[in-house]
């Protein structure tokens, strides 16, 4: 427990913690708590009246095969960045964990796509799949005799590409905090193991997966606010949730709802619906971050 | 060879495909940043550098006014970077060092700030800023990133570490909190504010989501913005050797605050995920 270390200064403490209260509370709190009023209400149809509709926006969505579709394609996209993203960087992550030469030198050439913005990244996996000019359609097509590969008409395509883009970027964003976490563990742990003879895979499952728990738990939190969210620009500019619907995710669906079809007490609802999920992952995963500090002390 | 060697060559070489593998898509764009118009589109794609990198920087430069919206992505991520480190080196300094009434609320206040992105509340946001006519305006690009959670943690964990002695040696010299705090407590942060930097630049930097609304006219896009103005300029055909050399111009910043910042950030992570 902390004690005071500067008893007698009753006011400076509040000082001090006032701007970032006033931030949250202003910028953060009242405009989330109007987004859960706003779900409930309606504009109509010329935005000069707003009617309480209850919870009519949200059953609204849950009739809608687009937004059901949306929940799905999320779903999948972030399915895919979370999984094939983490056991690749801890993958990395392991190998970059030994006594090798060099390793300055692998940690920087492997960590700087955290660098790249969702957007630089979407251009370049764009040029790399453009039709007909990139270099991804050519190798396919010469390596599956004549395969168009066309990304901007399949769907199913368009989702792989640009789940494989999204995935590729956060790739510098997990080494870096496996390879924290890694460093973490108790050396003599693993080597007490070793002693007892067990081989490298049993020594992996048995003590470093089970001691990395804090870090991968966190890193699925934040990798899952990164599909759900900050992925748009990626999207934006890649395919703008198209073709079809086929990539297009619920921060964009939600967007358009907003700002292009001016549809607000609908978007509100989607917000709200989002921050659900949010909140129950973050109870989630605090959870098991506490779980281990008790288990460490 | 023994095993151990082999070992260390078959690392080695595990190490190397997959560091050319992860720069692939950079080194291309590079290439292509370099080449004609033409060249962009010939049959089989050209992956030898051409000679064109200059007039396509040139190009990008003048066709999406690269240099405004460079100047604009640099002034609110240092500033937003700034101010999120004072803020939480502030609240981290209470937390840690003062008894009061409200202080067990800080720690579900950083949580309910994790759970709340600017998605979920981006309506009543957009609205705000138009109650306070900030609209289009640098206000409403910086101040709803303010909060952070982030650095709140890193700070209130190091300053947990740091030893009571000397600030029990500072209240008996009669050095005031404020001074202990700014002499002291802040010089011998400098490692965790310079890892803070990195993240809140490169979080900052790669905004586009919110510019891309709160923004209405050309000279108050960013740089994010700058890069789907340049794809979508009126050609049939995307230009992907001005479009890429754009690219290039966009992730250079935040690349080289990482290279050049990178001790200290890694020092900074690794001290995060002790706990």
């Amino acid at each position: 427990m902390q004690e005071e270390r500067f008893p007698g200064h009753p006011f400076l403490p509040y000082l001090l913690i006032l701007p970032s209260v006033a931030v949250i509370v202003i910028f953060l709190v009242v405009p989330f708590i109007q987004s859960a009023r706003g779900s409930f209400f309606m504009t109509s149809a010329f935005g000069t009246r707003t009617i309480y509709v209850g919870l009519r926006n949200y059953i609204a969505l849950f009739h809608s095969s687009y937004y059901l579709h949306s929940v799905l394609t999320t779903l999948i996209f972030a399915g895919f960045v979370i999984i094939i993203g983490l056991a690749i960087s801890l993958a990395i992550g392991l190998l970059l964990n030994q006594k090798i030469r060099w390793q300055g030198f692998y940690q920087v050439a492997l960590i700087w796509t955290y660098a790249l913005s969702p957007a630089v990244a979407g251009t370049i996996w764009a040029l790399m799949f453009a039709p007909a000019t990139g270099i991804v359609p050519f190798v396919v097509a010469r390596l599956f005799g004549g395969y168009v590969l066309n990304w901007m008409t399949d769907g199913q395509v368009a989702l792989l590409v640009v789940s494989a883009a999204a995935t590729w970027k956060m790739l510098g964003y997990n080494i870096i905090f496996f390879l924290a976490g890694l460093q973490n563990i108790p050396k003599e742990l693993l080597e007490a193991a070793r002693v007892d003879g067990a081989g490298p895979w049993r020594v992996f499952w048995k003590i470093t997966f089970p001691m990395l728990s804090p870090t991968t738990t966190f890193l699925l939190f934040v990798n899952m606010l990164y599909a759900f969210f900050q992925v748009f620009g990626l999207i934006d500019i890649m395919t703008q949730g198209g073709p079809g619907n086929a990539t297009n995710i619920l921060v964009y669906k939600l967007y358009r709802d907003a700002f292009i079809y001016m549809n607000s007490g609908s978007a509100d609802a989607q917000s709200v619906i989002i921050f659900i999920v949010i909140a129950a992952a973050a109870v989630v995963q605090l959870r098991v971050a506490t779980r281990k500090a008790v288990y460490a002390r | 060879m023994t095993r151990k060697t082999r070992n260390k060559v078959l690392t080695h070489t595990i190490l190397i495909t997959l560091v050319l593998i992860i720069a692939f898509p950079v080194i291309y764009a590079l290439i292509t940043s370099t080449l004609s118009f033409k060249q962009t589109y010939a049959y089989p794609p050209q992956l030898i550098p051409g000679t064109q990198l200059w007039q396509n920087i040139v190009a990008a430069w003048n066709r999406a006014s690269l240099g405004r919206l460079f100047l604009n992505s640099s002034l609110i991520s240092i500033v937003v970077a700034i101010v999120k480190i004072v803020l939480s080196l502030m609240a981290a300094f209470a937390y840690t060092h003062f008894r009061f009434r409200g202080r067990s609320l800080l720690f579900p206040m950083t949580m309910v700030t994790q759970m709340l992105p600017l998605p979920v509340r981006i309506l009543p946001t957009y609205q705000l800023m138009a109650d306070f006519h900030w609209i289009n305006s640098y206000y409403a690009l910086m101040f709803p990133f303010f909060a952070s959670t982030t650095g709140i943690l890193l700070f209130r964990q190091f300053f947990m570490t740091v030893p009571r002695d000397l600030s029990d040696a500072a209240r008996v010299d009669g050095t005031s909190p404020m001074r202990y705090f700014f002499q002291i407590l802040i010089p011998i942060s400098k490692t965790n504010i310079a890892a803070l930097f990195v993240i809140e630049f490169i979080f900052m930097w790669s905004q586009y989501l919110w510019p891309l609304i709160i923004t209405t006219t050309k000279n108050m896009r960013v740089i994010q913005i700058g890069i789907k103005m340049l794809l979508a300029s009126e050609q049939q055909v995307p230009e992907w050797n001005v479009i890429m050399a754009g690219a290039i111009i966009a992730m250079l910043p935040p690349l080289v605050v990482l290279v050049l910042l990178r001790k200290s950030f890694a020092q900074g992570i690794a001290m995060q995920s002790e706990k």
